[in-house]
């Protein structure tokens, strides 16, 4: 009904909570330069990028949805924009109960494919690069 | 049939990221799109299934052809949405080189 609303919400705050990060690291890469220290902002840098992956994922997920439910016409493009609100209490409460039970899961899974993600991409990160690719490069 | 055809096209996209390995395409776009809707489609799935059981397996065909055009909508609007990014952010200055030569 309006499940995708929590993983938007999430998308925000991962979108704010990266853009501060990758901020924080620019400003300590360029101070660090000076003092020669700047591999924790390198780290901060590569994890605001990693960030962003689930910004994407989140963005790009809430996108589709959204449109599967303008699709469905559960969503509308005008004044209250949830077919729900003018349905009822019976109808909120069942988009409430969606979205905490359906739109909560979304929110976690995709979060935790995230953070697997993310640990394989270090591990990846860790092995040596093939000669062959080195070459190409 | 909406999740089997963006897991396709998520895998489909993702292949091809890895083949080109060219960061001018920004094929990342397409994949964290596609990615990001598979995964949330599949808690949608699961959902269904708790409440349906084995029943979410056997779609009444018009559902299937509904669900099969609404994938194929989707996959649309990703990649129109993919190709205004790509052409406003113009990596590879395309678009400005030729928006030049008509100066």
């Amino acid at each position: 009904m309006a499940c995708f609303i929590v993983p938007a919400t999430e998308a925000v705050i991962v979108t704010a909570a990266a853009l501060i990060v990758k901020h924080t690291g620019t400003k300590r890469a360029q101070t660090g330069v000076n003092n020669g220290v700047s591999n924790a902002s390198h780290e901060k840098q590569g994890f605001a990028r990693r960030l962003f992956w689930l910004a994407g994922m989140l963005w790009g997920g809430v996108a589709l949805l959204a449109f599967e439910h303008l699709w469905h016409g559960e969503i509308t493009p005008f004044f209250p924009f949830l077919t729900a609100a003018t349905e009822g209490a019976a109808a909120v409460s069942e988009m409430l109960h969606e979205m905490a039970t359906v739109g909560v899961g979304m929110a976690i899974l995709v979060t935790v494919v995230w953070a697997v993600m993310v640990a394989v991409s270090y591990a990846i990160e860790k092995r040596p690069v093939p000669q062959n690719a080195a070459e190409k490069a | 049939m909406t999740l089997l055809l963006t897991v396709f096209a998520a895998v489909v996209v993702t292949a091809i990221w890895y083949i080109k390995n060219d960061r001018t395409l920004m094929l990342g776009i397409l994949c964290w799109m596609f990615w990001g809707a598979s995964v949330m489609w599949l808690v949608d799935a699961v959902a269904e299934y708790i409440e349906l059981g084995a029943e979410m397996f056997i779609p009444a065909l018009e559902d299937m052809i509904n669900d099969a055009f609404l994938g194929l909508a989707v996959i649309a609007l990703a990649l129109v949405i993919w190709i205004v990014i790509l052409l406003i952010k113009d990596p590879r200055g395309t678009v400005r080189e030729r928006l030049k030569k008509k100066k």
